[in-house]
């Protein structure tokens, strides 16, 4: 199956969504492709209780002409302008003249001793699963990590009933305070952590604190905080755990855009170093849902040959960086988040491989070769960025496919008809 | 500072590991050099068939000798490294080709290798999901496959437990007239330089007649039972393939994890690492036409590697002669996870002036035409790397 766009948008999370239906405005053919079922991305997931922006960018797209590909997953690119991706099992090929990549990013998990256990879960994906029906009503939970989206969740915890047990920061007070400092100039952020901390307010905020172990005999009944020198445990149901976010970058490689820093290089109109590629939202630098919006409507507008128009919103992304900016700096993981693992944790879950395993290895790819470690069905999208943190390893090169696909698909494939252009 | 060797190994692949195991079982002072992972090129591109192959006479004692040396250490080899005797199907999909399995069968029974012919019904229940209306298969028994990053580490820490001093990661500046410079200034000063580098061997000495053979592998997830023995088309009668041109051919292996390696592809000339689309579709088009149920397997890996070919197919074992310091070991193309053995035995035998079990003579580095039987098989050396 093979279908021609103006503009191809890969991801339907925030940043997807601005895009696709500031591109469509301008009358371009869009299609929005996306893995999941409904559009939202991680952080939009889900219909119910969802916030005003969220409800009038999904109406948007919902009037819009976008086409929106979803349960279809990009898994190559085997030429420029063209896109490999599956749905229910049948291999689909995107043609493009112009691609805007908005594929977000993912919940750094640190692996400590009974992180495995059911009931140990990412903060998102605890959050996510609520938002989907999982009840919480009068469950113990400890919401622990890095970053805003901490408080966001056992806020929205706490509303359905929750009781949070503890919140536990790993930044140390001094740096939070200094960040909550830096958001006077964005009040609107501000009073949103100031409403979650409201909402939650009967839980106790640790910082310079997080899990150093978790027990339970089929699932997770108690869990050994550290914070400085004192460890002391609480019972619980359920731990939210999420070291803040690392960006899904694997198809930005793929398409062979400059990555600076760990983040895509864009400039102010979000064209990547790749000729008709532009990206938006977290993979160019962790920002939120107000800076993916922006970043989204400015890749659309500039994807769709309006460049002028996109230029008027510049200024607003870049009062933002400021925030991307202060909450790279407070998130940054304590070094000593590398100790809780002991020998037998195992860091990849797809291939039970331990930490002391991997501990004998010199790269990343040493260790993928003779432990197998990343390379299971998750291609060490898991493992990988905490292999990064814990030994300081450089990821590989990318391959296709990015996720995995069926063998009749790989061998659906448009072949490029000018072959020595991917040679070059 | 320089160090006193009787061998330095230079590269940490298989075939370097097993040299340089066989040097310190010998009692030779040995060391090696790697430069990245252990198994981490050609080694860890490779689909780990140990595999008795037929192409020439010559290339029919290294396989058979070599795959003897694998038997005998099966039992000692550690999980990891994957040992399964899961034997080869050489797999005809008409009656021409089944006059191929009995020629085949017949050259293999001289040197004692005991096969089977299996007819069609007889595949059919031997490989359910093969297309049915295959004609029959050569069935070899004693060919196995293992798990060669972890084969070759494994051979590397018998080597190092007999003596063997490791240097990793350090690269080589120059090795010549008995002397290895390494990167920081480290010298080495051995008898006998063993060039085990496979198709980068060319940096050292840029005259050796190899060429980089590109060849894909695709690994599925994990399908249980799917397969069952290592699969190779004999399928070279109709698609002609050359030694020049690019070429796939039908190669299906069963790892201990239930998942699926899928073969093979050969390119002279791609020297980048990339996938080739082309040449994958081409590749996966043809692994469906015999195994259909591969086309619902998840692919979850695609990687490329580079073989080191020689001219005449055959590995570059023996001393070099404009520096006699220096001792081939490389150019093993498809073979080298199998010939590793093979390999180690006759440079231990030849540098510590034993005689070889097998002659030296067809693998010296300059040597007179070989002769190749009627057929070559170009599925088979797999695709590996």
């Amino acid at each position: 199956m093979k279908k021609a766009f103006d503009v191809v948008v890969a991801g339907a999370g925030p940043a997807g969504i601005a895009a696709a239906v500031t591109a469509a405005a301008q009358h371009r053919r869009v299609a929005l492709v996306d893995d999941n079922q409904r559009p939202g991305g991680q952080i939009w997931r889900s219909g119910a209780s969802l916030p005003r922006p969220a409800r009038v960018w999904l109406s948007r797209l919902e009037a819009s002409a976008v086409e929106h590909l979803s349960g279809t997953r990009i898994f190559d690119h085997p030429a420029p302008g063209v896109l490999c991706a599956e749905w229910n099992e049948t291999a689909m090929e995107l043609h493009y003249e112009k691609l805007v990549f908005a594929t977000g990013a993912r919940e750094l998990f640190l692996p400590f001793p009974g992180w495995t256990l059911p009931n140990v879960m990412g903060a998102g994906g605890l959050d996510a699963m609520v938002r989907g029906g999982l009840p919480v009503a009068g469950k113990r939970v400890v919401v622990a990590g890095t970053g805003p989206l901490l408080l966001a969740v056992a806020a929205h915890l706490a509303a359905r009933g929750a009781k949070i047990v503890a919140i536990c920061e790993q930044a140390p007070f001094a740096r939070l305070a200094k960040f909550a400092a830096q958001m006077s100039r964005y009040p609107g952020k501000l009073l949103q952590g100031l409403a979650y901390r409201l909402a939650a307010r009967h839980s106790r905020l640790y910082c310079g604190c997080w899990p150093i172990s978790a027990s339970g005999s089929t699932a997770l009944e108690s869990l050994t905080l550290r914070q400085g020198n004192r460890t002391w445990s609480v019972a619980c149901d359920y731990l939210a755990c999420g070291f803040h976010l690392v960006p899904n970058l694997e198809l930005a490689e793929l398409l062979g855009c400059r990555i600076q820093d760990g983040f895509v290089a864009v400039d102010d109109l979000q064209q990547t170093s790749v000729a008709n590629v532009y990206c938006a939202g977290e993979p160019t630098g962790i920002g939120g849902v107000e800076m993916a919006l922006v970043e989204g409507q400015i890749a659309g507008l500039a994807a769709s040959g309006s460049a002028e128009a996109a230029r008027k919103l510049i200024p607003q992304r870049r009062r933002m960086l400021g925030f991307v900016d202060a909450l790279r700096r407070t998130c940054a993981l304590n070094p000593e988040l590398r100790r809780p693992a002991a020998d037998t944790t195992l860091v990849c879950r797809c291939e039970d491989v331990p930490f002391g395993t991997l501990r004998e290895h010199t790269s990343w790819r040493d260790a993928k070769l003779h432990t197998r470690c990343g390379m299971g069905p998750c291609q060490g999208r898991i493992c990988g960025a905490a292999a990064e943190f814990l030994f300081g390893w450089g990821p590989d090169a990318v391959r296709p496919p990015i996720f995995p696909a069926l063998v009749s698909s790989l061998a659906a494939e448009s072949t490029n008809p000018n072959k020595s252009m991917e040679d070059a | 500072m320089s160090e006193t060797w009787d061998v330095v190994v230079l590269g940490a692949g298989i075939v370097g590991a097993a040299c340089a195991r066989a040097c310190s079982l010998r009692g030779l002072r040995t060391a090696v050099v790697e430069s990245g992972a252990i198994g981490g090129g050609a080694t860890a591109a490779g689909m780990g068939h140990i595999v008795v192959m037929d192409d020439s006479e010559p290339q029919l004692a290294l396989t058979r000798y070599s795959q003897q040396l694998w038997m005998a250490l099966s039992d000692r080899l550690p999980p990891q490294a994957e040992f399964e005797s899961c034997g080869t199907l050489w797999v005809a999909a008409d009656e021409e080709e089944m006059q191929e399995v009995r020629r085949k069968q017949r050259v293999y029974a001289s040197l004692g290798v005991a096969t089977e012919i299996l007819d069609s019904r007889a595949l059919r229940e031997a490989e359910p999901h093969l297309r049915p209306e295959m004609a029959g298969a050569l069935l070899v028994s004693s060919d196995a496959v293992l798990y060669p990053p972890c084969a070759a580490a494994w051979l590397l820490e018998e080597a190092i437990h007999f003596g063997a001093k490791l240097y990793a990661p350090r690269t080589v500046v120059s090795a010549s007239a008995g002397h290895v410079r390494l990167d920081g200034g480290t010298e080495l000063t051995a008898e006998h330089i063993v060039v085990a580098c496979g198709a980068d061997s060319v940096r050292l000495i840029p005259e050796l007649p190899l060429r980089k053979r590109k060849g894909h592998l695709v690994i599925t997830d994990r399908y249980p039972g799917l397969v069952r023995h290592q699969l190779v088309e004999l399928g070279y009668l109709k698609s002609a393939h050359s030694l020049t041109t690019d070429s796939v051919a039908f190669n299906a292996q069963p790892r201990r994890t239930g998942q699926i390696l899928i073969g093979s592809s050969r390119q002279y000339g791609a020297e980048h690492t990339a996938v080739d689309h082309a040449i994958l579709k081409a590749m996966l088009a043809r692994a469906q036409l015999y195994l259909p149920a591969l086309g619902a397997c998840s692919a979850i890996r695609v990687w490329t590697g580079f073989r080191a070919a020689t001219p005449d197919k055959l590995p570059l074992i023996g001393p070099w002669p404009a520096d006699e310091t220096l001792f081939l070991a490389t150019g093993h193309e498809g073979l080298g996870i199998t010939t590793s053995l093979g390999t180690g035995r006759l440079v231990a035998d030849a540098l510590s002036g034993a005689a070889t079990e097998i002659p030296l003579e067809p693998y010296l580095p300059v040597r007179g035409p070989i002769e190749h039987s009627s057929s070559t098989h170009p599925a088979a050396g797999g695709l590996h790397a």
